[in-house]
């Protein structure tokens, strides 16, 4: 699918159409030199899309183009296309495009066969002159409904094919198909053009429940290989748009560890940080359950960083989104007015998932956003089939990672369905990177909000439910409690907290009282050791005191007794001791 | 309508294509039973005078253009079926 690729090989060259989704599809564009047809309903697109081919070509590639217009008048052709800014009048005049106007008179009388002899002819000088690589036959079909009979028909056909052949002109050929139903086309007296020719694109547009849906298909495309499914497309501000599911070089995009803020600090931490730049972001819940507020937090704390963003709202008119987020301290008004948040009501856009992927991206892209909030992306389901909504969510969320954009999706669910975490409807929820679910708890007559991350790929996260609240203050995250196997929200948290609280403050008093009395004793205590240590001191001094009294009174008494034995005498000496002549 | 008035006829032709061949035959075998002496014939071939056919607008071969008298009329193709071809060409009032 790489167009540098294929062209450097074998296949037939390609001449690029402009139309980024087309060329994608078909590895490149038309076949060069070679006969593409483009079968499709009326207003299905033909016309615009051959007339692309021609500008881009005169404008991008210098490859000058011829328009043939069998049905409308070229003025009116150019007219038209005017809206899409292709500025087919400046081509015209530089000679890069040429438009031959091959109506059939309405008036015109016709006898017998005749042939588009005449018109090659003149499409020769004309090809001569201008050097033209690209021709378009627009509605073929008028002309070959003037032809007698089918032989002539297919006989001026292969004359017009083989002159193309032959001057090897990129050539689109439009023809009507008659019924939405493409299939039945090869039973049309023409449908052997699309075995004759190299390239055959069918455009569709059908209305699928109310709203209008188109869609194209390359159905062959000799030498080359091509997107085979149906592709969705558009008719935009500057032409066709069509919608390529995956181009293969976006998937390995650029990723980032950056992290940028919920615009709530709680979550932050909870989400170990915040989303990743250019992270999808889902954040699912009934209504009413604060999705809005969530993502308008997001959207503030994204342009308080001074990032461009675009709020996109499905619901509610945007003013009224800014209002009620003021409400709760989310003030967007200051951004809406310095131009780095845009706020676009989409409820004012009309048509298909396929129609607001478009614009969005667009309008994205026209505002520089570097964030992008969706509320509720599942406004989309409404708008036509399931399926188409469903290749839409996945190309957004591609497309978004595609150039690095963090995307903040709100989805609705269905309250009576009760889903309950069963996911959004749009399946989106296996693709994006974190998933919010909001939700209520209807506990003691109150009915409180709960938020919880299912999901969030590469970032820690908490596991825990957390009841959201909104006050004019702001939106913060309290703690739930469980009791009882059940997790408190609202007044009960708000009990369960004063219980705790209450506790707490009970348990810290005691603490107090004990210590003081710990204290009380302390204090007993050492000045009963004082006290004690003192009566020891006086115990020991007085012991000291006994001990040298009593010696005292020993030596005294001894020597007592000797000096009044020695005052004495007369008294008989003291057995053992010889104290005179016996 | 004079009964004497001029028919300037020019037929743009393809080459030698067969259809053009044609036309040139049944168109001056008309004239021939129907205007003798009374209309000329421009012959066109498109592929010798491209140019010519581009500014004219003619985009079908053969085609014949009825110059005058006024209006100019246009017939495409072989010119075959004559009931239709007397009637565009304002002949059947002079064969009346």
């Amino acid at each position: 699918m790489n167009p540098s690729r294929s062209s450097s090989l074998k296949s037939p060259a390609k001449a690029p159409t402009g139309i980024a989704g087309f060329d994608a599809i078909t590895g490149g564009g038309l076949p060069c030199g070679r006969t593409t047809l483009l079968v499709g309903g009326p207003g299905s697109g033909k016309t615009v899309l051959a007339l692309q081919f021609l500008a881009h070509g005169a404008r991008a590639c210098k490859e000058p183009g011829i328009f043939v217009a069998f049905e409308e008048t070229s003025k009116r052709v150019v007219g038209n296309a005017a809206s899409f800014g292709w500025k087919l009048t400046d081509l015209q005049r530089g000679k890069k495009l040429y438009f031959m106007d091959a109506q059939p008179l309405p008036d015109l009388i016709q006898s017998g066969d005749f042939d588009l002899g005449g018109m090659l002819a003149a499409l020769e000088v004309k090809t001569r002159e201008m050097g033209a690589k690209r021709i378009v036959f627009d509605a073929l079909d008028v002309v070959l409904a003037l032809l007698p009979d089918l032989a002539a028909e297919r006989r001026e056909i292969y004359r017009l094919h083989a002159w193309l052949l032959a001057r090897e002109l990129t050539g689109i050929i439009t023809l009507k198909s008659g019924a939405d139903e493409t299939n039945s086309i090869s039973q049309q007296p023409f449908g052997f053009m699309q075995f004759m020719v190299d390239c055959a694109v069918i455009l569709n547009h059908s209305v699928v429940l109310g709203v209008s849906q188109r869609s194209l298909r390359v159905q062959k495309y000799r030498g080359s290989g091509f997107d085979e499914n149906e592709s969705a497309f558009l008719i935009g501000s500057s032409g066709f748009e069509v919608a390529v599911a995956h181009t293969l070089s976006r998937v390995d995009v650029k990723v980032s560890n950056e992290r940028v803020s919920s615009g709530i600090a709680r979550l932050d931490t909870m989400l170990g940080g915040g989303y990743y730049r250019g992270a999808s972001v889902l954040i699912t819940g009934f209504s009413g359950t604060a999705k809005t507020t969530l993502s308008g937090a997001f959207a503030e704390a994204a342009c308080r960083r001074g990032e461009r963003t675009m709020f996109v709202c499905f619901d509610t008119n945007s003013t009224e989104v800014v209002r009620n987020l003021s409400s709760v301290g989310i003030r967007l008004d200051r951004y809406v007015k310095n131009g780095s948040l845009r706020m676009i009501s989409a409820r004012a856009i009309t048509g298909s998932a396929e129609t607001y992927l478009v614009r969005i991206k667009a309008l994205a892209q026209e505002h520089g956003a570097r964030c992008v909030v969706i509320d509720p992306v599942s406004a989309w389901s409404k708008s036509g089939n399931d399926l188409s909504t469903q290749s839409v969510a996945d190309r957004l969320i591609d497309w978004s990672k595609g150039e690095g954009t963090t995307l903040v999706c709100t989805s609705l669910l269905d309250e009576m369905s009760g889903q309950g975490e069963g996911g959004s409807q749009l399946q989106i929820s296996a693709l994006v990177d974190t998933w919010i679910h909001l939700n209520y708890l209807i506990q003691a007559g109150e009915r409180n909000r709960g938020l919880s991350i299912v999901k969030s790929r590469g970032t820690t996260h908490s596991n825990q439910v957390r009841e959201l609240i909104l006050s004019d203050a702001g939106v913060t995250l309290a703690d739930t409690y469980t009791a009882g196997g059940e997790v408190l929200m609202g007044t009960l948290r708000w009990e369960k907290e004063r219980a705790e609280r209450a506790l707490h403050e009970a348990a810290e008093v005691a603490a107090k009282l004990k210590r003081v009395k710990l204290d009380a004793e302390e204090a007993e205590l050492e000045v009963r050791l004082k006290s004690l240590q003192t009566e020891l001191i006086a115990k020991q001094v007085e012991k000291a005191l006994l001990v040298r009294t009593t010696q005292s009174d020993k030596g005294e008494l001894s020597r007592g007794r000797t000096q009044m034995k020695e005052l004495r005498g007369a008294d008989a000496a003291i057995p053992g001791r010889k104290v005179g002549p016996s | 309508m004079s009964r004497r008035a001029m028919f300037k006829f020019r037929l743009y032709v393809a080459g030698d294509a067969l259809n053009s061949a044609q036309a040139l035959a049944n168109l001056t075998a008309l004239c021939r039973a129907q205007l003798p002496d009374r209309h000329e014939i421009e012959v066109v071939d498109v592929f010798r005078e491209p140019a010519r056919a581009l500014a004219d607008g003619i985009f079908m071969t053969p085609t014949l253009l009825r110059l005058a008298p006024s209006p100019v009329r246009s017939i495409v193709g072989t010119l075959s079926q004559t009931q239709p071809v007397v009637q565009a060409l304002g002949l059947d009032a002079i064969a009346a």
